[in-house]
């Protein structure tokens, strides 16, 4: 056996061994040098960077709209969510009124993305430890969303349908009553996986007690998310700085106390719980009207007012010629994303081109407590550990 | 002369249908498992995918053979013979039906009906630990150390249980030859498993874990270890392991049908099937455990042998011995 032998603060001896990229469970391209005593993890250091495509980058390269379609690709478990965050900066900047069916769309789609993320969580971490078919019934829940989000916007993942001013169109004819069939179908399904493992014995005994992470720590290392909540803090953006008129929902913040893996996967299944009411709530007070603001500087006309609007036009030309021009300034904009805090800063300097766009990516501040969690446990905890933290690689190394 | 014929004659039968045995069962698992996750499973390669076996036998077999550069050579490519040796020669004590007549001798059906068939059972079975030990330790490769650490503790363990489990039933007919129990079992009219559910449930867990089942395969955790002790091999070598553990599952399954639930005895028609019968009832088990069950941790499952399984086992033997010396 080659490798660097270390000893331990009692003299033991340790091995150092190599986890990742290539693991099949640490959720993408997260690489891990363990050290450990047996079994045992005396340190874990996470190392990032293997998907590093240079996103932030693109972006400030590219004008304020083709920018859109590199946020679905950060956080591709929750495209609807970046697509928000996104659009919220920019119409910040612009200072511009959302029609308010656009407004209330957001949410019902925001919280269906939140759905689909929570769905393969509940899924990847039971496969994590080994049970295996709850992967196959959630994804099986998942496919019907991302049929629904193909209808409305032609793709299943990489959606860039919320768009500075909007929505990129309106739905299609019947897609309501589908979405809610769907969304009125879930409750009895998360029942079913909860049957398989809230009160299971043995996968009890893989999470209680598993990588406590204490609320102070939390906050010092600044997780957020399901992350913090499950250790008893209840931080949750759309309670703390609305956004979307999420103060007008009738919904609530789902906390645990223990702080462990356990305690993670209760406030999962009770967020996902949530989100089918809010989406209900969605549904049921969707207004009528339009879901693109006719504020011509943020949106570009359709193509069928060109027949008799020469102005339209011409707002046409510029649009796809100079792209957005945001005023000059700046603007941070967070939501909630299924993975906590996420949040865009766009500065603007007038022109079509963005002068930074910065993301504020939940899974890395959340990564950052991941040594901490793991000093002390079993190498088997580890993999429940870093699937509870929940990390979408691509927007860690953005 | 006759006799040679005769046993050899057994022995290939044997082999080759536990040989037919194990393809097919790897094809009814992940039929099963398919059809308990909403998914089609093999059906492509004949009719509903019976054929699947032997294109996997056939892919692997033309796999190319890796030997990594820091195995220790000679133990990497024994210890997977190994294997299935061990699981090969333990299925030769199982008896599969009455005694024939074949061309004017008296066949039985096994290969071997040994006056201590089921110590021998319990050897071959042990044997096999140093088929993991070996390929673990010899691939040179840390992943699949830690497998193969985690497979000795294992099977060291839960051979212990194994072995509890039986003394219990083996002071029941008071044989260890598995024909004898059998026979027994006819005589007393019923099965075992009524005199010694706590030795058969013991059984059950022992023999997943002892042919390292989910929820007790560890040492092959995917999600932990990649693959475990295995990890570095390739090809028909790799294959070797998996034939070996799934002939392991057949034999253990025939055992418990042969020690619990009255072999190939049944209530009419006695005969191979009924053996077959029972077999598939513990791999549908076997099977439907792997799909929902979560994987218990390394200590935690030592903690359930040693702490929960082996008093239960000893308890077990002491009612027992208590009751059969107070009935005879």
């Amino acid at each position: 056996m080659q490798g660097t032998r270390e000893r331990t603060a009692d003299g033991r001896e340790t091995m150092r061994i190599n986890m990742g990229p290539q693991h099949p469970s640490t959720h993408g391209v997260l690489r891990l040098e363990l050290e450990i005593d047996g079994e045992i993890v005396v340190s874990c250091r996470p190392i990032i960077g293997y998907l590093h495509t240079g996103i932030e980058k693109t972006m400030e390269a590219r004008n304020w709209f083709h920018a859109i379609t590199m946020t679905d690709r950060m956080d591709y478990l929750n495209p609807m969510g970046n697509n928000l965050a996104y659009a919220l900066a920019v119409e910040k900047l612009f200072d511009c009124r959302i029609p308010e069916r656009a407004v209330v769309a957001r949410v019902l789609l925001a919280e269906l993305t939140r759905i689909n993320s929570h769905l393969v969580w509940v899924g990847t971490n039971a496969m994590d430890i080994g049970a295996l078919s709850v992967f196959l019934y959630t994804f099986r829940e998942r496919e019907t969303l991302l049929d629904l989000f193909e209808e409305a916007s032609g793709a299943r993942m990489m959606t860039s349908f919320i768009r500075p001013g909007g929505l990129a169109m309106d739905f299609p004819d019947g897609w309501m009553q589908r979405c809610k069939q769907v969304v009125d179908g879930l409750p009895a399904r998360i029942d079913e996986y909860e049957g398989l493992l809230t009160h299971n014995p043995l996968f009890k005994e893989r999470m209680i007690g598993i990588g406590k992470l204490a609320a102070d720590d939390a906050m010092a290392l600044g997780v957020s998310g399901p992350l913090l909540r499950a250790s008893g803090v209840p931080q949750d953006l759309r309670k703390l700085h609305p956004y979307c008129g999420y103060e007008t929902y009738d919904f609530r913040v789902c906390t645990a106390t223990a702080g462990d893996c356990y305690a993670r996967y209760q406030v999962r299944i009770a967020e996902l719980r949530e989100s089918v009411k809010l989406c209900q709530q969605a549904l049921a007070r969707m207004p009528g009207g339009p879901v693109r603001t006719d504020d011509r500087k943020v949106m570009p006309p359709l193509r069928a007012e060109f027949q008799h609007s020469m102005e339209a036009l011409i707002h046409h030309f510029k649009h796809y010629t100079e792209g957005l021009r945001p005023p000059a300034g700046e603007a941070y904009a967070p939501v909630e994303s299924p993975r906590g805090e996420l949040g865009f800063y766009v500065r603007s300097d007038g022109t079509g081109k963005p002068v930074r766009i910065h993301s504020r990516a939940p899974s890395f501040a959340n990564l950052q407590a991941l040594p901490l969690m793991a000093k002390g446990m079993l190498i088997a905890d580890l993999v429940a550990i870093i699937s509870t933290v929940d990390p979408v690689l691509g927007e860690v190394d953005r | 002369m006759n006799d040679l014929l005769i046993n050899l004659a057994r022995s290939l039968v044997l082999v080759a249908i536990v040989m037919t045995a194990m393809p097919y069962t790897t094809w009814f698992e992940r039929r099963v498992m398919s059809w308990m996750q909403c998914r089609v499973g093999p059906n492509r390669v004949g009719i509903f995918g019976l054929l699947q076996p032997l294109a996997d036998g056939l892919k692997l077999l033309f796999k190319e053979d890796i030997t990594p550069a820091k195995a220790e050579r000679v133990l990497f490519w024994f210890a997977p013979t190994i294997a299935l040796f061990a699981a090969l020669a333990a299925a030769a004590v199982l008896p599969f039906g009455p005694t024939v007549h074949i061309a004017g001798a008296d066949v039985p059906m096994v290969v071997a009906d040994m006056p201590v068939g089921l110590l021998y059972l319990l050897g071959m079975s042990s044997l096999g630990v140093y088929a993991l030990v070996f390929g673990g330790w010899s691939s040179g490769s840390k992943y699949s150390l830690l497998g193969a650490l985690r497979a000795a503790a294992q099977v060291v363990s839960y051979e212990l249980i194994l072995g509890l489990a039986l003394v219990g039933v083996v002071l029941v007919h008071g044989s260890l030859s598995l024909g004898d129990i059998v026979a027994s079992q006819q005589k007393m009219g019923f099965w075992t498993i009524l005199l010694q559910p706590v030795g058969f449930v013991l059984y059950l867990l022992a023999a997943c874990a002892e042919t390292n089942r989910a929820p007790f395969d560890l040492p092959e955790a995917e999600t932990e270890l990649v693959a475990g002790y295995h990890t570095e091999y390739t090809g028909m070598r790799f294959a070797l392991y998996f034939i070996a553990e799934y002939i392991n599952m057949f034999t253990v399954s025939a055992l418990a049908a042969t020690l619990f639930l009255g072999g190939w005895s049944g209530p009419f028609w006695p005969g191979p099937h009924w053996l077959l019968l029972k077999v598939g009832l513990f791999l549908f088990l076997f099977v439907w455990i792997r799909a929902t069950l979560p994987r218990l941790r390394y200590d935690q499952l030592m903690r359930l042998s040693w702490s929960t399984l082996l008093p239960l086992g000893l308890l077990n033997i002491v009612i027992t011995a208590v009751a059969v010396v107070a009935l005879q």
